[in-house]
């Protein structure tokens, strides 16, 4: 408790120098743009990082649940005009439930075969969405008005990061990385695997949602382009190069990850190079990624980063 | 009136469908050596099929080959490179979690599909028209030579596969590989060797697949194996993984399931209804159509 206070001291410390470097202009629009991508590509990550890192359920649909959130979040305040806040809750529960609704059946899946199920699943909200006249279809949703401020990201990003991290923390997070471990020792020493395994699921869904409802309020449209099974990768890659099993892994490779690709934004292809040749390369020579499954730690953290950038991580 | 033109629009799609599922039966038949031989989903198979068209390309337009020549020198090319990637991304691996190999797999995809954007930049090209398009009518059936094309020469690679899986020493190796690895290895076969061979093989058909959809549709481009690799996984799936002539019925069930729908649903649920039989599949049957009676896996 006293860490997350202490967490909670330093994102808003963080928040505050940010905040005064943005209103003085020094950071200008297009730093302020990634400032924000990074905070939703940290909740994504972070999310999946709870499914894939934690509990040791390859899925490669994250950008399905995302999509869910856009797109709902839209729906509630462009086309019913409610407030902002009742959209982002509104995806975020519409994730959740398509989250369990998909957990339940697919989870009896392993390995290789979860990864492909999940992908799947992923494509097929994208394409039923696609054919959803009424969120405009392939043209996507216009005219979303841009709620999404820097604050709005940074603190749900905040909150994300704790919810998590105390999830992980608590027995039921223990629970989840048991079955990471030996599933079938989890089952023996009586944790009732499926259940856990939904639950994370179901967390790291809403979550997604929320990025999305952040995403589609900040670039006025919600597309289904953005969330092809190309996103799902994307965020993947960041839980897998920052290590599986480790919040701060997730937390700095999204940031790392956000910055090279707003570094190489005219050069995307190489971006992906890149990527690829980042992931095969620390497959081959650091499978368990950047961190592992260790977290850093403030005192680590304020020695290396000089007081640092990501308050929020600090609180382990 | 109605339900002749339905009947008549029925078997044309079947027609559609038989031409456009050889093509993923190729691809599949890629999939599921490897996946029989070494439990790898080689998410760069597509991208390989990409490559092989890429080839096929470049050979008939600067090298200024005909069908046959072309045909030979992708699926070299692409057994080179297929053999390549296995030797320098997966034989590190071999061993490791799964799931980091499938996370290399995904890399090496990647680096495929753009890697390839920066050599023959992103925009599509035109594949040249290799056979004068004739259409034939049968009973107010259209069927034109290039579909003709595509199901001879994916019946005839089938059918050469078949061949060497079930009656050379090569084969047998492969098979022996895929029953039991460690037991293959103490009877002196050369284990990495005949991996290596899987990873030409397949690879050589996905060329293959890869130029006949060229001349199929006319037009190439660096991320066209995405969709067809992730189809062809799901026939592999369908017809049971691992196992050779579940691929090829997986692929042409797939490719006549997708034309029905395309031709009376809509053509946008055709993508989505691959995804769905994959589902259905994984949760109802994941040994795939054909997974528990046939023993023989490759």
């Amino acid at each position: 408790m006293k860490r997350d206070l202490m967490g909670i001291v330093g994102a808003v410390a963080l928040y505050a120098l940010l905040m005064g470097l943005i209103e003085s202009e020094v950071i200008g629009a297009f730093w302020q743009l990634n400032i924000v991508l990074i905070c939703i590509n940290i909740i994504l990550a972070v999310s999946l990082n709870l499914i894939t890192g934690f509990t040791g359920q390859f899925s490669i649909g994250h950008a399905g649940f995302m999509a869910v959130g856009a797109y709902l979040s839209a729906v509630f305040t462009v086309k019913l005009g409610l407030p902002y806040i009742v959209g982002i809750l509104a995806g975020a529960a519409g994730a959740a439930i398509l989250g369990f609704a998909i957990g339940l059946p697919t989870l009896r899946l392993k390995g290789d075969y979860l990864a492909i199920a999940t992908l799947g699943l992923g494509e097929i909200i994208r394409i039923t969405i696609l054919n959803i006249p009424y969120v405009g279809g392939a043209s996507g949703l216009m005219g979303i008005p841009r709620y999404t401020t820097f604050t709005w990201a940074f603190f749900l990003m905040v909150i994300t990061v704790l919810f998590i991290k105390n999830f992980i923390n608590s027995s039921h997070g223990r629970a989840c990385i048991s079955i990471r471990e030996n599933e079938i020792a989890a089952e023996a020493m009586g944790v009732d695997t499926t259940k856990y395994k939904v639950i994370a699921f179901t967390i790291g869904a809403t979550f997604a949602g929320v990025a999305g409802g952040l995403f589609s309020h900040y670039f006025y449209i919600a597309h289904p382009a953005s969330f092809t099974f190309m996103k799902s990768f994307d965020i993947l890659t960041m839980v897998v190069l920052g290590g599986m099993g480790s919040i701060t892994g997730s937390i700095t490779t999204a940031i790392l990850l956000t910055y090279i690709s707003a570094e190489l934004a005219s050069y995307p292809e190489w971006r992906m190079v890149i990527y690829a040749l980042l992931l095969i390369v620390l497959m081959i020579y650091r499978p368990q990624g950047l961190f592992g499954n260790k977290e850093l730690s403030l005192k680590l953290f304020s020695r290396i980063l000089g007081g640092g950038q990501r308050g929020a991580a600090e609180n382990k | 009136m109605e339900a002749s033109s339905l009947t008549q629009q029925f078997f044309q799609q079947l027609i559609n469908g038989i031409s456009l599922g050889s093509i993923y039966a190729l691809i599949a038949l890629g999939y599921t050596m490897v996946y029989g031989i070494i439990r790898l989903i080689n998410f760069a198979h597509g991208d390989i099929y990409m490559l092989g068209a890429y080839a096929g390309y470049f050979a008939t337009t600067f090298f200024k080959m005909s069908f046959f020549p072309a045909l030979i020198f992708s699926m070299v090319v692409a057994s080179t490179v297929g053999m390549l990637i296995e030797r320098l991304a997966y034989r590190p691996l071999r061993g490791a979690p799964k799931i980091a190999i499938l996370i290399t797999a995904i890399g090496v995809s990647l680096l495929l599909e753009y890697g390839g954007m920066i050599l023959v930049t992103p925009q599509p090209r035109t594949f040249p028209e290799l056979f004068s398009t004739a259409t034939y009518n049968f009973m107010g059936l259209v069927v034109n030579s290039q579909q003709i094309v595509i199901l001879v020469v994916s019946l005839a690679l089938m059918f050469i596969l078949t061949y060497v899986v079930n009656h050379t020493k090569v084969g047998k190796a492969m098979r022996a590989v895929s029953f039991d690895t460690d037991a293959a290895r103490l009877m002196g076969i050369n284990v990495d060797r005949i991996i290596s061979f899987t990873f030409a093989i397949g690879s050589s058909l996905a060329a293959a697949a890869g130029i006949l959809v060229g001349i199929y549709y006319n037009s190439i481009d660096p991320l066209m194996g995405i969709m067809p690799g992730l189809k062809a996984f799901v026939a592999a799936v369908l017809g049971g993984i691992g196992v050779i002539p579940g691929a090829m019925v997986g692929g042409v069930l797939l490719g006549v399931i997708e034309a029905l729908v395309s031709g009376f649903l809509s053509s946008t649920f055709r993508d989505a209804a691959a995804f769905i039989i994959l589902i259905v599949i994984l949760l109802f049957r994941p040994a795939g159509l054909f997974g528990k009676n046939i023993r023989e896996k490759v």
